[in-house]
C-alpha cells in the first residue's frame, strides 16, 4: 500500500471538521474527493501531509508513518499542488521547478536545471521558462507548479482544487495535463469538481460529507448509482446524475 | 564665490582625510545593524514568548533613547563597569546597536508581508523553516525592505557625525578644528554640508539602482 490515511480527526475550536476519515491508495491510483463545501475535503488533503497535522491518526506512505522527526524527508514523497498555485514570485518559471531538487534534493545547479525544463515540457511550458509568475497566466502558472511538484520525483501529487481559482477558459489546459499524468501512472489524490476528469481519469470517487467518507467507488458508479440521498443532491448540484433535491 | 572655493581647495583635503573614517563608521556600523537586524527580526517573529519580550524590550529601548546618549554611555559609562573602548569602536558598537533596532523593525515588517502560501509551499515540497526563510521568503522580503533600508542607510550615514561628540575624528570633527583655526564657520560648515549631500546623494542613487536592478518582472 503506498498510502495509508488512518482514522484522522481535525477540530477547530468547537467544530470537528474530520471526524475519523480513513482511506488508501495503491501505486498508479487516482482518486478524486467530493462533496460540498465545507466538509472537510481540504483539510483532509492538508492533514495527509501535516501542512495542516491531525488532531489524531495517522498517515503512512510506503508503511512509514509520518511523524514530526521524518516530516520534511517524507513531504519530498508527497508532492502538494495549491488552488492558488503559490509559486515562488522572485523567481522563473524554471527556477521555481529547480529549486527543489537544488536545495532539498542537493542536485548540482546543472542537472537541476535539466530535471527542471524536462519537467517544463511535459506540462507544455518549455517555452516559457524564463517567464516570472507574474508574466503567465493562470493557467500557465498551474500548470509550472505541477511541473515543480514532478520535479521532487514523488510517490503521489495531492492537488487541492487545482482549478477552482482559474477562468473557465483556462481549466482545459490544466485537466489536460493532469489526465496525461494519471495515464502515465502517476499516483493522484485531488480534491475537484471536475467531473469531466473523474469520469474519464480516476480510479475512484470519494464523497465526503460533514467530515466523513459517505461513499466511495468507480465513477460509474458514483456518478450513476450512488447509493445515498446525499450524494443524489450534491451530484445534482453540479450538474451530474441523480435526481433534483 | 572665488573666496568659498580658495577656502574650499585649501581646507577640503584636510577634511576629507576624515572621509574613510566617516564611511568606515557608516559601513561597519549598517553591517552590524543588518546583521543583528534579522536576528531581531527573527525573534520578533518566530520567537517564544522569551525571545520574543527580550527582543522587544531591546528594539524599544534603542528606538527609544537618544543615539548620542547611547554613545555617551558605551563610550563614557561602561569603562565604570570595566569594559573600555576607543572612540571609534564606542561609535561603531553604538551606531550599530542603534540602527539594528530600526532595521529589525524594517525586516519584520518586509517579512510579514510576503503571504503565508509562499512559506507553506516551500514546507509542502520538503524545506526545514529555515530553507523556506532562506530561498523563498528572504529573497522577496529584502526587495520590498530596500526603499526602507535606502533612508535608513541615508540616516546612519548623516548621523556618524555624531562620533564626532566623543573625539572620533571624521569628517565633522576635522571640519569644526578648521572652523577654530580660521574663523570662517560660515564657510566651514557650508563645504561640509555640501561634502554630506554629495556622500547621501550618491548613496541614494546606488540604492535607487539596487532595487531597479532587482525588481522582479511584473511585479
Amino acid at each position: 500500500m503506498l498510502l495509508k490515511v488512518e482514522n484522522i480527526h481535525k477540530r477547530y475550536d468547537e467544530t470537528e471538521v474530520l471526524k475519523g476519515v480513513s482511506l488508501e491508495m495503491e501505486t498508479g491510483q487516482s482518486k478524486v474527493i467530493m462533496g460540498p463545501s465545507g466538509t472537510g475535503k481540504s483539510t483532509l488533503l492538508r492533514c495527509i501531509n501535516y501542512l495542516t497535522p491531525p488532531d489524531e491518526g495517522r498517515v503512512l506512505v510506503e508503511g512509514t508513518e509520518i511523524t514530526s522527526r521524518n516530516l520534511n524527508r517524507m513531504r519530498e514523497k508527497l508532492a502538494f499542488v495549491f488552488q492558488d498555485f503559490n509559486l515562488f514570485t522572485h523567481l522563473r518559471a524554471v527556477d521555481n521547478v529547480a529549486i527543489g531538487p537544488r536545495k532539498i534534493r542537493g542536485m548540482s545547479r546543472r542537472a537541476a536545471h535539466e530535471l527542471a525544463m524536462r519537467e517544463l515540457e511535459r506540462v507544455g511550458l518549455s517555452e516559457r521558462s524564463h517567464a516570472y509568475p507574474a508574466e503567465l497566466s493562470g493557467g500557465q502558472q498551474q500548470r509550472v507548479s505541477i511541473a515543480r511538484a514532478l520535479a521532487m520525483e514523488p510517490k503521489i501529487i495531492l492537488f487541492d482544487e487545482p482549478t477552482s481559482a482559474l477562468d473557465p477558459e483556462l481549466t482545459g489546459e490544466v485537466i489536460a495535463v493532469m489526465k496525461q499524468l494519471a495515464s502515465e501512472g502517476m499516483t493522484m489524490l485531488l480534491v475537484s469538481h471536475e467531473v469531466g476528469f473523474a469520469r474519464q481519469a480516476a480510479d475512484e470517487i470519494i464523497f465526503m460529507d460533514g467530515g466523513h467518507i459517505l461513499e466511495q467507488g468507480p465513477p460509474a458508479q458514483l456518478f450513476d448509482a450512488p447509493q445515498h440521498e446525499r450524494t443524489r443532491q450534491f451530484l445534482s448540484r453540479i450538474g451530474q446524475g441523480g435526481e433534483a433535491a | 564665490m572665488s573666496e568659498f572655493y580658495a577656502f574650499a581647495v585649501e581646507h577640503l583635503p584636510y577634511i576629507l582625510e576624515g572621509l574613510p573614517i566617516t564611511l568606515g563608521l557608516w559601513v561597519l556600523a549598517m553591517t552590524i545593524g543588518a546583521a543583528f537586524g534579522l536576528v531581531l527580526a527573527w525573534a520578533r517573529l518566530y520567537g517564544n514568548t522569551l525571545v520574543y519580550g527580550a527582543a522587544t524590550v531591546y528594539v524599544e529601548l534603542f528606538r527609544g533613547t537618544p543615539m548620542l546618549v547611547q554613545m555617551l554611555f558605551i563610550y563614557l559609562g561602561l569603562p565604570e563597569v570595566g569594559i573600555v573602548f576607543d572612540p571609534f569602536t564606542a561609535a561603531v558598537i553604538a551606531i550599530g546597536l542603534n540602527t539594528s533596532a530600526y532595521q529589525a523593525e524594517y525586516f519584520r515588517g518586509a517579512i510579514r508581508s510576503i503571504p503565508r502560501g509562499q512559506m507553506q509551499a516551500a514546507r509542502a515540497m520538503g524545506m526545514t523553516p529555515l530553507q523556506g526563510l532562506r530561498w523563498i521568503v528572504l529573497p522577496q522580503a529584502l526587495r520590498r525592505v530596500i526603499p526602507q533600508w535606502s533612508n535608513e542607510a541615508i540616516l546612519e550615514l548623516k548621523y556618524t557625525s555624531i562620533a564626532y561628540a566623543i573625539g572620533v575624528s571624521e569628517i565633522t570633527a576635522r571640519a569644526e578644528k578648521v572652523g577654530y583655526e580660521t574663523f570662517m564657520f560660515f564657510e566651514v560648515f557650508l563645504l561640509l554640508a555640501l561634502v554630506y549631500i554629495v556622500l547621501t546623494g550618491t548613496v541614494a542613487q546606488v540604492l535607487l539602482y539596487l532595487e531597479k536592478r532587482t525588481a522582479v518582472p511584473g511585479l
